[in-house]
């Protein structure tokens, strides 16, 4: 079902023989053949990849330094998580990690039906990974656990261009009454001051959780931009085995921002 | 065909005269094209931060309010370091002249990502009209470092455009490093192998990794801080639990390897002009290009010395000194390097020349003043003073943007296809290295004796410090010879375009790809393939004084 790299790579070096007569198509001008394009296009794909862990580096960094300071402010935040909702969006993600490389290699292998029919499959997860994690953002906003709620409700609002709407205070104040059924569902009684005080005490958790997750998030978004592109191509026509870089660029970035949600459930989700 | 060609390259349409129009210019993909809009945008943003250098200078001439209230200067000295170091140092030397030379010394047609390269200066463009905003709407009071909790919550500053405007930079300052890093691995000719590259090229690869390794962690913090700003999302609160010392090492994981971003471009240049203008072979190429890595990589490690004093532990402390302290070695290397390429050279001193060495003279004095900021007993006395002050702009001016300056002077014979006067050109060179060190020698006294740096004003230290008066009067007085030395570079450059002498190919025999085409290049860089060698032999270049070139001969 996977075209051998080597197969791929013979093809390219033959194509390059062939491009003195004929240019090739997609191949821009500075380059002298397909094989230096792809080479280029995949190193550069491979350095923004590190830029993208770094980026997210600095938030898992945060969330070393806030879990290993407040551990038991970890412990309490995950039980407001839905493990289940989180175990079917890992397996979404996961699964359109599969149909993404069965388009790569659709590509490679001129099969035009296949490779469109994956990155359809392929953008369909990424619609329904969104649309578990709306509904997972919803409940917590509903129970005021956003850090800065307020405030952005506030500025959603275009408070700040009224002059009568003064900016809310800073604060996190989530909703004591349902962090302590929240709590006694988790088979822990606790009285009103103690969930005031346990319900200030999530900010740390839900501050790397939204952090995290809504970042992950806008990658997924700008990761499903990016396949619907490469779709129009596809359908297009535009690829086959001398010219599938766009495809194969793509297919990195979706496996990255998958790879980042696996780490991202069991550090959020499954905490003990 | 082709002899006629080479013969008369003034008769062939270059870069600049192949497309006419502004749209020809904003919508170009050539690499030399956007490497001259970045330095034109550069110098601009050079030239506002000097006047906001200006005003702190002559604010501080005499004691007391001189020409600015109290708000005002503290505007005035963190917007002369934002836009100094966002728009100026940092992309300064890779974006313009890296840009311009970077694929010309490969021998390759453009940069391996052009599209990627034009949206780099667009969202240089984007980023610098945010510091505009920042500007016009309550500037910016926090110092450069937007330290929290200042940034938080103090002042009616417009600390979240400056924020989002350094974000944008700094993706800007990505796509170029992924550009450099791709275009030095996928497009030199097969003939140039990794140490036959110049030295230059080395040192805008190491330059590229510290960019690509560093930059998106300055970009989480600022988006982190910025969130924390709008909607006090608590992240360095510590009323919220949060951390604000964990925004300090976040910010210096970034920062301080920044400070190689701005350096080893310049250390770059300064191998190129010391071995052309010695007419000697670079001593220790692969001392020089591997230490330009070993910067890169020890410039991660060290971060922690911004911060003795901000309440890490004690091992943390001695740990990051140590470090610090190692990251000298390297640096030293190029430094003994450059003295031996000089040692029995046949130094000519053109103006390039001039500023070369003084880069060696000026980073040797920021250098060593360095290592006692390392040191932790010494650097709890000189925190926070003017000796910090006048150390980095040793390095930061005196070094990279001297080096800056030399490079626009080496290569824009072949920018422009111009020559400058080098009598004015090394005047100026003289008057710049006076008012330099007039400015900042003096700063290393006051500050040693305790004059605390940001302070809009002394006179209640007068008492008990008397020679601060004099220090702060030595060294404003000094800044306007800077001044004066750079309105006269601006004049005798400005009219090198309008009426200089037609530049030839190789006015300074270099030995590089860059010079083998002809002055400006054509569009495509080359009319015929360039003749890959050793970019430090100079034995096959002679002087032609009917050409005023330097040809080579059989
Ligand atoms: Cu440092």
């Amino acid at each position: 079902m996977f075209a051998s790299p080597n197969a791929v790579i013979i093809a390219m070096t033959e194509a390059d023989q062939a491009t003195h007569d004929n240019h090739a198509p997609f191949l821009a001008h500075h380059f002298d053949s397909p094989r230096q394009q792809f080479a280029a296009g995949k190193l550069g794909m491979w350095l923004f990849l590190l830029t993208e862990i770094l980026l997210f580096g600095g938030l898992f960094c945060a969330y070393s330094v806030y879990r290993a300071n407040h551990p038991e402010m970890f412990q309490d935040g995950h039980l407001f998580l839905d493990r289940y909702l989180g175990a079917v969006n890992t397996c979404v993600l996961i699964f359109s990690s599969l149909t993404m490389a069965l388009a790569v290699s659709a590509a490679q292998t001129d099969r035009r039906r296949l490779l469109v029919g994956s990155l359809i499959v392929t953008l369909l997860c990424g619609v329904g990974f969104m649309g578990v994690k709306f509904v997972e953002y919803k409940a917590k906003w509903d129970h005021g656990l956003v850090p800065g709620q307020e405030r952005i409700a506030w500025f959603v609002a275009l408070g700040w261009l009224r002059k009568d709407s003064p900016a809310p205070e800073r604060g996190y104040q989530p909703d004591a009454d349902y962090v302590r059924k929240h709590l006694a569902e988790h088979g822990e009684e606790v009285d009103d001051a103690e969930a005031t005080r346990r319900a200030a005490g999530l900010f740390p958790f839900f501050g790397c959780y939204f952090g995290m997750t809504a970042l992950h998030g806008l990658h997924v978004l700008a990761g499903m931009g990016a396949i619907t592109w490469v779709l129009v191509r596809s359908i297009k026509g535009h690829f086959g085995p001398l010219y599938f870089g766009p495809v194969d660029f793509v297919g990195l970035y979706w496996h990255l921002v998958d790879l980042i949600w696996i780490y991202l459930f069991p550090l959020l989700y499954l905490i003990h | 065909m082709s002899e006629v060609a080479v013969e008369s390259p003034r008769s062939a349409e270059n870069y600049l005269t192949a497309r006419r129009g502004v749209m020809s210019w904003l919508f170009t993909l050539d690499h030399k094209r956007i490497g001259v809009m970045y330095l034109a945008s550069i110098l601009a943003f050079f030239l506002l931060g000097g006047v906001f250098a200006l005003m702190v200078r002559t604010e501080l001439i005499a004691p007391g309010r001189t020409i600015m209230g109290r708000d005002m200067y503290n505007h005035m000295f963190t917007l002369h370091g934002a836009v100094m170091v966002f728009l100026f140092i940092i992309p300064g030397i890779p974006a313009a002249l890296g840009n311009f030379v970077l694929p010309i010394m490969l021998g390759a047609k453009d940069v391996a990502f052009p599209r990627l390269n034009l949206a780099s200066l667009y969202m240089f463009w984007g980023g610098a009209v945010f510091f505009v905003v920042v500007l016009i709407t309550g500037g910016l009071e926090t110092g450069w470092t937007f330290y929290t909790p200042y940034s938080t919550t103090t002042g009616q500053s417009s600390v979240v455009a400056a924020v989002v405007g350094a974000f944008i930079l700094g993706f800007s300052s990505i796509f170029t490093a992924v550009n450099f890093i791709a275009t030095v691995h996928t497009m030199r000719p097969a003939a140039m192998g990794w140490f036959k590259m110049p030295l230059f090229v080395w040192a805008l690869y190491a330059t590229a990794i510290i960019q690509l390794l560093a930059t998106p962690v300055l970009g989480i913090t600022l988006l982190l801080l910025a969130l924390e700003r709008l909607f006090g999302i608590g992240f360095f609160d510590p009323s919220l639990n949060g951390d604000p010392v964990l925004f300090q090492h976040f910010f210096w994981f970034y920062s301080h390897p920044a400070v190689y971003i701005m350096i080893l471009p310049g250390m770059g240049i300064t191998s190129e002009i010391i071995s052309v203008f010695s007419r000697k072979h670079i001593f220790g190429y692969r001392f020089i290009a591997y230490s330009s890595i070993a910067i890169a990589l020890f410039g991660f490690l060290v971060w922690g010395h911004h911060m003795f004093v901000s309440g890490q532990t004690r091992l943390a402390s001695m740990i990051f000194s140590a470090l610090t302290f190692s990251v000298s070695i390297p640096s030293a290397i190029k430094v003994f390097n450059w003295l031996s390429t000089l040692y029995k050279g046949s130094i000519s001193l053109e103006t390039p020349m001039c500023y070369g060495l003084m880069f060696i003279f000026l980073f040797g004095i920021g250098g060593l003043t360095g290592l006692f900021l390392g040191s932790l007993s010494t650097d709890v006395h000189l925190t926070d003073t003017y000796f910090i002050v006048a150390h980095f702009h040793y390095t930061m001016m005196g070094s990279t943007a001297i080096a800056f300056i030399a490079g626009i002077h080496y290569w824009w014979p072949k920018i422009t296809g111009k020559m400058y006067s080098d009598a004015w050109g090394k005047f100026t060179a003289l008057l710049l290295f006076v008012g330099f060190n007039h400015t900042f020698f003096p700063q290393f006294v006051s500050g040693s004796r305790g004059m605390p740096r940001r302070y809009y004003d002394y006179e209640k230290l007068l008492p008990a410090h008397p020679d601060f008066h004099g220090g702060h009067w030595l060294s404003s007085l000094g800044s306007y010879l800077v001044a004066a030395a750079f309105i006269m570079m601006a004049g005798y450059l400005l009219v090198s375009i309008v009426a200089g002498r037609p530049a030839p190919r190789n006015p300074y025999g270099g030995a590089g790809l860059e010079w083998q085409t002809s002055s400006p290049p054509p569009v495509e860089n080359f009319t015929t393939p360039p003749v890959v060698g050793d970019p430090y032999d100079y034995s096959k270049l002679r002087f032609d004084p009917r050409s005023n070139d330097y040809v080579r001969v059989a």
